[in-house]
């Protein structure tokens, strides 16, 4: 009798001789709607082998970990995500959380510079400086990071339509206080396919927004080599509603399609693939998460070597981003989403985030107040300095179930990647609403489960206690915007227009033909061009995208 | 079957908000409910929201907030509807809409101010129970 045999009749025996308490549901499922198994054994990964499913960490397939001791060498950098009202509020922000520790700014913008308007356009009403922090040209950026040597800090900046637009003006803003494009860390969020997918910010139409993302990653490659290009996102898609599997397999596959698009330019996978990082959501299925994050390096680091042929360890190893899901976050009870946010951060370090963002208990009700801010920080602290969780790597690997899980996941994202593929591509696919009707059902059936509380949400479904909440607000003051647009128009008749003007009118040129576009959107920055100004000359060439309202 | 028309109900997205995904689940439950739905999709302007009520005639309109706008733009809504004699048109608001701005809001005759965590069982009832005509 084999080993197998052996533990599947043993498994039989024990299931028919103990009594089981009758169990508390039908049946287990986690939020990629996984059944889950009563017990795990080795009968559940019976293909199992170390060396080509695990590996060593900081090694290929990178499945447990992306660096070799992990967080016994340094700890994830704590990112707080952060930007309100204007670049004096938000300056003032970050250095009380470098003062607290934050180890690295993650800038949060204002509606109106996501979409690349200026806050003097009508439809940026109501909206300036209320879901971050409103910039419109190259004097707001210095004002941001007045204070802060930017060749010292990282900073990630959460932007995709005009990405290229605030590369350029951090480039410049660098420049002013002294500093050359090489010594400047950081990140711009730059995925435009999740924009079509999730988010719903985009600007441009895909084909035109995927040459100006690929104009980012070459111009990085030579001249910003320590800039990570774009941060393939999945956080946005968990949050429009999808499930676990869907982010894993939709945010791979948007990695596969930039791939594809620089290969297609000519670049050299090894140039531009050590540039890329993920950044991924934490929801509330603890081991579902922790596996998640470990399929994802697997399936990464085995497309990257086999299908791409990259060479270099490095290309085929992924790095992300977490931020807790901000859509678990409940308005009720809001204090109870300290325990949320906590076990959320602790699945994405025991899944091996490199850096991590902790939502505050507040922001199903408003953007945190700096007192909610300082908790969330302080719980990445405690799982870091307390827990012990990170004396060692990859804690979790060799678990029956956290193995069969990963392999199950990463199984699923594959059946993704067919469609998907099936469809020609991620472009086609999204054109066709795959993604979008896919997610679409998710969420409405999740929401449909917790309404017939299959699922239990602590204090909304169950356990509720119909109290009027009371934690303290932020509001935005709002003759914020009102002083944004005043500077803005004091900008524009102090600068030189005819410069201005010229500088706008050579980006025009080069956007219709084939040239890199990124020098020629720094030429406009450094004569104060608005983010506006410059994304209107674009539109003009590229169009603008309108997406079918589908629900 | 019934000859009673169906209640017609649009669901939009005013401003730059892109959060969709609460406004669409509505969407979903309120027609599962029998209503007849329109969703205008994102980036809907005052004027696109008051034409599309114009030319489409709903008993109530839903609209979706959550980036902290609608102190801004839901007033403008109602006087544009005002404007064009639209007086029995049920308004809701929901989203991120704190408590403080409610009765602001309701001065300027919205209604409904479901946020996160809303049944949407009590979302349908909340229509049926107050449509103007």
């Amino acid at each position: 009798m084999t080993e197998h045999d052996k533990i599947k009749q043993d498994k039989e025996e024990w299931e028919n001789s103990i009594s089981l308490k009758k169990e508390r549901k039908q049946s287990f499922r986690n939020l990629s709607e996984i059944e889950i198994n009563r017990l795990y054994t080795p009968n559940d990964i019976k293909d199992f082998n170390y060396a080509l499913d695990l590996g060593f960490p900081g090694q290929y397939p990178f499945t447990r970990g992306a660096y070799p001791n992990m967080y016994r060498g340094q700890l994830w950098t704590m990112r707080q995500f952060a930007g309100f009202g204007n670049a004096e509020q938000t300056n003032k922000r970050y250095k009380f959380l470098i003062n607290h520790g934050n180890t690295g700014l993650s800038v949060a913008f204002s509606l109106h510079t996501i979409y690349g308007i200026d806050a003097t356009d009508p439809r940026a009403l109501g909206e300036i400086g209320k879901e971050g922090v409103a910039i419109d040209s190259l004097k707001d950026m210095q004002t941001l990071f007045d204070g802060i040597d930017l060749s010292k800090i990282s900073t990630s900046m959460t932007i995709n339509g005009p990405a290229s637009i605030l590369l350029a003006l951090y480039i410049v803003t660098a420049e002013k206080q002294g500093h050359t494009p090489d010594q400047l860390r950081g990140t711009i969020q730059n995925d435009i396919l999740k924009e079509y997918i999730a988010q719903k910010s985009w600007i441009f139409p895909p084909e035109p927004s995927m040459r100006i993302i690929i104009d980012t990653i070459e111009y990085c490659a030579k001249y910003v080599p320590q800039w990570y290009t774009i941060s393939i996102s999945g956080y946005h898609i968990r949050e429009a509603g999808s499930t676990a599997v869907q982010e894993l397999a939709f945010t791979l596959a948007d990695g596969f399609a930039y791939v594809e698009a620089a290969l297609e330019r000519g670049l050299d996978i090894d140039d531009f693939a050590p540039r890329l990082s993920f950044f991924f959501n934490s929801h509330n299925n603890f081991f579902e998460e922790v596996c998640k994050y470990r399929a994802a390096r697997r399936i990464w680091a085995r497309h990257m070597k086999n299908k791409y042929e990259a060479k270099k360890p490095e290309s085929m190893r992924l790095r992300f981003h977490t931020q807790t899901a901000g859509v678990s976050l409940a308005a009720q009870e809001p204090e109870n989403n300290i325990a949320r946010v906590t076990l959320q951060a602790l699945a994405s370090v025991l899944g091996g985030t490199q850096s991590l963002h902790t939502n505050s208990f507040d922001e199903a009700l408003c953007l945190p107040t700096e007192n909610a801010v300082k908790i969330a920080l302080r719980t990445q602290q405690i799982i870091a300095y307390e827990s012990g969780v990170t004396d060692t790597v990859d804690p979790l690997a060799g678990s029956y179930y956290v193995e069969w899980l990963t392999n199950k996941m990463e199984e699923e994202a594959e059946n993704y990647f067919q469609q998907i593929e099936d469809l020609g591509g991620v472009i086609p696919a999204i054109k066709a609403n795959f993604f979008q009707k896919e997610i679409a059902n998710a969420s409405y059936k999740y929401q449909q489960e917790i309404e017939n509380r299959e699922r239990t949400i602590v204090a909304v479904n169950q356990f509720e206690q119909r109290e009027p909440c009371s934690v303290p607000l932020l509001k935005i003051d709002e003759e914020i915007a009102n002083e944004q647009i005043r500077k803005l128009n004091k900008l524009k008749e102090e600068r030189d227009n005819k410069k201005v003007n010229e500088k706008l009118e050579r980006l025009k040129e080069a956007a219709k033909g084939t040239e890199n576009l990124m020098p020629f959107i720094i030429d406009a920055i450094r004569e104060y061009a608005s983010i506006g100004e410059i994304i209107n000359v674009l539109k003009e060439i590229f169009g603008a995208y309108h997406e079918d309202s589908i629900y | 079957m019934s000859k009673e028309r169906k209640i017609k109900v649009l669901c939009c997205k005013p401003g730059l908000d892109g959060h969709d995904r609460g406004v669409k689940v509505l969407a979903r439950a309120l027609r599962d409910a029998g209503m007849e739905v329109i969703y205008t999709g994102i980036h809907q302007t005052p004027d696109d929201i008051v034409n599309t009520v114009i030319q489409e005639d709903p008993d109530a309109v839903m609209l979706s907030m959550l980036s902290g706008s609608h102190n801004a733009i839901c007033p403008i809504i109602m006087d544009k509807l005002k404007e064009h004699g639209i007086d029995d048109v049920l308004v809701a608001v929901g989203g991120i809409i704190p408590d403080e701005d409610k009765t602001f809001l309701e001065s300027h005759g919205l209604k409904g101010f479901y946020g996160p965590g809303t049944d949407l069982k009590t979302i349908v009832d909340f229509v049926k129970n107050n449509l103007k005509r």
